[in-house]
């Protein structure tokens, strides 16, 4: 793999760092007026999800990791391995619990997800930023209830446990911000 | 990449203004000390030997040479030549420097005041910071005073390699084979600049392995200490200045110091300004002398986080 230098170091590049797959999150310019030039770098290691922050001097070099990140359409789960396919290609790729990862609460089958590929393997699973799901288990609603911004638990038939507001019902389908957990309002047909 | 509306100035017509209004107060405030502004050229025939500064080059055969890093050399010229007090206020270029804090071509203020020391050149930065800023407040450490506080660790008596231990525990485990110089400057910028107070801080007697141009000493522990000091503006350095070295002797031995290092690091090697030297060798008077970053004044009076948004056209608008 190619080589990349600290003056082409930005966001979203990936590079291997001991070894590990990691994305670049910030690179800050440090350059004391007399002294030697340096970049701050804060990576994300793909592998663990742990932030860290390292300082290389200017022309220090890291080397490319082969990280692609790819759009892939989520097929079933087996409850071992998560199936994703190349929407162009159709060609599978099975991700296991741990590429998964917290993803495993939003994904519904056939969304598209970006699948982030580590030679060629699944590293990690992104889903949408916004899923609907619907309610399969919940207290019963209270009627009218619109005003008093209370919340309680909700089951989505992804087994995914969210707060929504009290007079929402079983069966009914919720949007939710996958980043957060958040409950975002009635999923709009 | 070019987009659409790229060829407008990056800041609009209040922050030109002000640009404007500070440039204005500088040269009020200095003219009003005595100190007379000159123009010096940004375009010289030689780069300056320091190893970490990069110069420039302007090609055709009949102009081949740099464009000034800092006026320095010019001024110094000046001074031997009986000049007096002076200042000068212009572009300087440094290659590579890239950044939220620097950008390749900026604005210098640069003054020498003849007869005085570096303290007495401190509280005039002071004043002037204060013209511009009449509520700032102000603190004066010594470096070694700094680092205790924030590092709790001597930055003359350690040895390096306990220097290159916490810079590696700092996250900088590559850091073990760096020099003194090196390994001091990471410390300071992670350890000690992001803690030290808002308003002005002027950091003086500097360790004597990042002496540049000023003269060494020994402090009241005799340590072995240079006579530069360094001013910070809300956490951002502004300013550089020294008691100036007018010892021609120690001046050759430094360029010499300093192409070693470049050598080592596999740096262009820099021609040495004999002008400048001869300069020296008929005899600079005894004065101090200090640079001052505009962009980087500008930057903290308005409150703005990015040096592009200090000034028009930075170099990714150009």
């Amino acid at each position: 793999m190619a080589n990349y230098s600290t003056n082409e170091f930005r966001s979203g590049l990936k590079v291997m760092l001991e070894r590990e797959p990691c994305s670049i999150l910030e690179n800050e310019f440090v350059k004391p007026g007399k002294g030697q030039a340096f970049s701050r770098v804060k990576l994300r290691n793909l592998k663990t999800g742990r932030v860290l922050e390292k300082t290389f001097k200017s022309g220090e070099s890291l080397e490319a990791a082969d990280v692609i990140d790819a759009d892939m359409q989520y097929l079933y789960g087996d409850g071992d391995f998560w199936y994703f396919m190349e929407p162009q290609t159709f060609e599978q790729h099975q991700a296991d619990e741990k590429a998964v990862g917290d993803a495993v609460n939003w994904l519904r089958e056939q969304d598209i997800c970006v699948v982030t590929l580590y030679n060629g393997a699944p590293l990690s699973v992104t889903p949408p930023n916004h899923v609907d799901l619907e309610i399969v288990e919940t207290d019963p609603g209270l009627r009218g209830d619109t005003a008093s911004g209370g919340t309680k638990p909700a089951i989505l038939t992804t087994g995914a446990v969210i707060k929504v507001p009290l007079f929402l019902e079983q069966g009914e389908v919720v949007r939710v911000d996958t980043r957060t957990g958040e409950y975002l309002g009635r999923a709009k047909d | 990449m070019v987009s659409d509306g790229d060829w407008r100035a990056a800041i609009g017509l209040p922050t030109l203004q002000y640009r404007a209004r500070v440039m204005g107060e500088i040269r009020n405030f200095l003219s009003s000390h005595g100190v007379l502004e000159v123009d010096v050229p940004v375009l010289g025939r030689h780069a300056v030997t320091d190893p970490h500064i990069d110069s420039i080059a302007t090609l055709g055969q009949s102009t081949a040479g740099f464009l000034q890093s800092s006026p320095e050399f010019y001024m110094k010229r000046l001074l031997a030549s009986g000049s007096g007090d002076i200042y000068s206020l212009g572009k300087a270029f440094r290659a590579g420097e890239s950044g939220a804090r620097h950008n390749v071509e900026f604005t210098l203020l640069e003054w020498y005041r003849v007869g005085w020391d570096e303290h007495q050149l401190m509280a005039e930065v002071a004043g002037l910071v204060a013209h511009l800023w009449p509520e700032v407040g102000s603190l004066t450490l010594s470096y070694r005073e700094a680092f205790e506080q924030y590092l709790n660790m001597d930055p003359h008596s350690a040895t390096l390699s306990e220097l290159q231990q916490v810079a590696a525990e700092r996250g900088a485990e590559r850091w073990r084979e760096e020099s003194r110089a090196n390994v001091l400057d990471l410390l300071f910028s992670l350890c000690v600049e992001p803690l030290l107070p808002r308003g002005l801080v002027f950091l003086y007697d500097y360790p004597a392995c990042q002496a540049a141009l000023a003269q060494l000493y020994k402090n009241r522990e005799g340590q072995q200490v240079s006579r530069r000091f360094e001013v910070y503006l809300n956490n951002l350095e502004l300013a550089n200045g020294y008691f100036e070295l007018t010892d021609v002797v120690e001046q050759r031995r430094r360029f010499a110091a300093d192409l070693s290092v470049r050598a080592a690091a596999d740096k262009p090697l820099v021609e040495q300004d004999q002008r400048f030297l001869q300069a020296l060798e008929c005899g600079l008077p005894s004065c101090a002398g200090v640079a001052l970053g505009v962009d980087r004044l500008i930057m903290q009076l308005l409150e703005i986080s990015a040096i592009d948004l200090s000034m028009p056209f930075s170099w990714t608008r150009r």
